[in-house]
């Protein structure tokens, strides 16, 4: 049996700004009615074949993306949801913004737009079950061929917590630590050049003046920054 | 008469997956129906199902898989028992075994949304098991035995005696067949606040594997249904049929004309539609016998 006729979904919003995902719940409804196609939207990883992933990935939820692509059982497929999701899209020069969903797991396929529109998702589910089957084909005749010796499909995996261990999880791209240290750059690399700074208060008018040398010590490190760039 | 036994067992154990499956398709392509979309096509279950065991079984704890499959096997061997023409109490009492052994499976795994969805299936117990007893009580105040095989025999058929039990077992029903006022442990559909409740930690061919099961407990919730309008007559047969498709389409009705309620309302309002119908039934035929 194809597994084409049964994907189940699951819905993940990295930060968006909510429009894709009001647009993946219309398709639910009557209008669009993607149970004809016999999709699901389940909040459970552990039963979805499909990711659906909208929005930016921030430093936050890379990780939680991380872990519900991890959590799915093989085969699964990543579908991008809109142009944030694809890379970034209005976001994308946000200093908490990483970039698309594919920064912290393999994207199949791509659905741009902003919002993406109902149509568009469909195909694109629709595209993301062609790969879900030749994904399916490949493992089999890698394991035919040799390549492949174990058979995902029939092997139980035991995940509990002496098990898990985040280092041998799937890393597509980036360590949880360089997600950080890229994050931390943004930040740095967005931070303005500070304009030359005030010349100090007269010492009457100042609350406390012993402050003073700190704060102009601070401005002047920063100027010196903003000079580096 | 133990060969017949058997045959019956067997046929039940062959078709009852294709009629339960079946009939969970028919459900979702109603529901879809009553909510203004087309639906699903007829054997979707079927594809989930193909699916489910193609894909891979990721398991939280081996002990797991061993209660799952336990739940599967007295699964089928309650409805066997029951359309075998076995004893009704012992048709019960292994029911509640099989629930007990996918609450296990449930617990085993240490995932909160599990371990919810386990507690409040053990709440859904409380509400309908004394009703499923209350059942076979029923049918023994109604036609003196226990057995199945003698029930069918019965002259008029049981529902003449006993109207307040079926009433009352049309309500667990409900709560049987995870419908949505007290879909409470398993969440179906797009109710999704405890993720999947009881199945949550289960995937691949364990969830198969509890779907087929719910097949199985589909057909013998059925067959019940039925057993209270079968007489001698073969024309009461008819009227079983009929009687299990009006029931199955009112419980699709309700699934989707409610909202979820809390499992205080569920053991309120359950334990008050049993004490009211079905109660006062027995009262009256204690009276009246």
């Amino acid at each position: 049996m194809k597994i084409s006729k049964s994907p189940w979904v699951l819905h993940y919003d990295g930060s968006s700004c909510n429009g894709c995902d009001i647009e993946v719940l219309a398709t639910m409804t009557p209008l669009y009615d993607v149970e004809r196609f016999g999709i699901i939207n389940t909040g459970n990883p552990k039963h979805a074949d499909v990711l659906l992933l909208t929005g930016g990935v921030n430093a936050q939820t890379a990780p939680v993306i991380r872990q519900l692509y991890n959590m799915m059982p093989d085969p699964k497929v990543v579908v991008a949801c809109g142009i944030c999701a694809c890379d970034g899209g209005i976001f994308k020069e946000c200093y908490n913004i990483l970039g698309g969903a594919d920064k912290v797991v393999p994207v199949d396929v791509y659905v741009p737009g902003c919002a993406v529109r109902p149509e568009a998702l469909i195909e694109g589910v629709v595209k993301a079950v062609g790969i879900l089957e030749e994904k399916k084909k490949k493992l089999k005749e890698s394991m035919k061929a040799g390549y492949c010796t174990v058979d995902y499909s029939k092997m139980a995996v035991h995940m509990t917590s002496d098990d898990y261990d985040p280092s041998t999880q799937y890393d597509a791209v980036l360590t949880e630590e360089a997600l950080r240290e890229q994050a931390e750059e943004k930040i740095k690399a967005s931070a303005r050049p500070v304009a030359p700074a005030p010349k100090p208060a007269a010492p009457a008018q100042g609350a406390a003046p012993a402050t003073n040398p700190a704060a102009q010590a601070a401005a002047a490190n920063n100027a010196e920054k903003g000079e580096n760039k | 008469m133990t060969v017949e036994m058997i045959i019956k067992a067997v046929i039940y154990v062959l078709l009852a997956p294709f009629i339960g499956g079946t009939l969970a398709g028919v459900d979702r392509v109603f529901a879809a129906r009553m909510q203004g979309r087309q639906g699903p096509p007829l054997f979707q279950p079927f594809y989930d199902v193909a699916k489910l065991l193609s894909k891979q079984t990721t398991v939280v704890n081996s002990i797991q898989v061993l209660f799952v499959t336990v739940y599967l096997i007295f699964t089928i061997f309650t409805g066997a028992l029951f359309f075998a023409g076995g004893d009704m109490l012992l048709v019960f009492f292994a029911l509640s075994m099989s629930e007990v052994m996918l609450v296990l499976a449930a617990f085993s795994s240490n995932g909160p949304y599990s371990i919810m969805g386990a507690q409040r299936e053990l709440l859904q117990m409380m509400c309908y098991e004394p009703m499923t007893l209350l059942v076979a009580i029923g049918f023994y105040y109604a036609n003196g035995s226990f057995m199945v095989n003698d029930l069918i025999k019965a002259e008029i058929p049981a529902i003449v005696q006993i109207p307040g039990f079926f009433i009352g077992f049309v309500f667990i029903l409900i709560i049987k067949l995870r419908k949505s006022p007290f879909d409470l442990s398993t969440s179906h559909h797009m109710h999704q606040e405890m993720v999947k409740g009881l199945t949550t930690d289960l995937s691949g061919g364990n969830l198969a594997l509890v779907e087929i099961a719910e097949w199985y407990d589909l057909v013998l919730m059925m067959g019940i249904v039925g057993m209270f309008f079968i007489t001698a007559n073969p024309i009461s047969r008819v009227w079983a049929v009929l009687a299990v498709i009006i029931v199955f389409f009112l419980e699709t009705l309700i699934d989707n004309l409610f909202p979820r309620v809390k499992y205080q309302t569920m053991l309120k309002v359950t334990w008050s539609v049993i004490l009211i119908f079905a109660g006062t039934n027995l009262l009256i035929l204690n009276v009246l016998k």
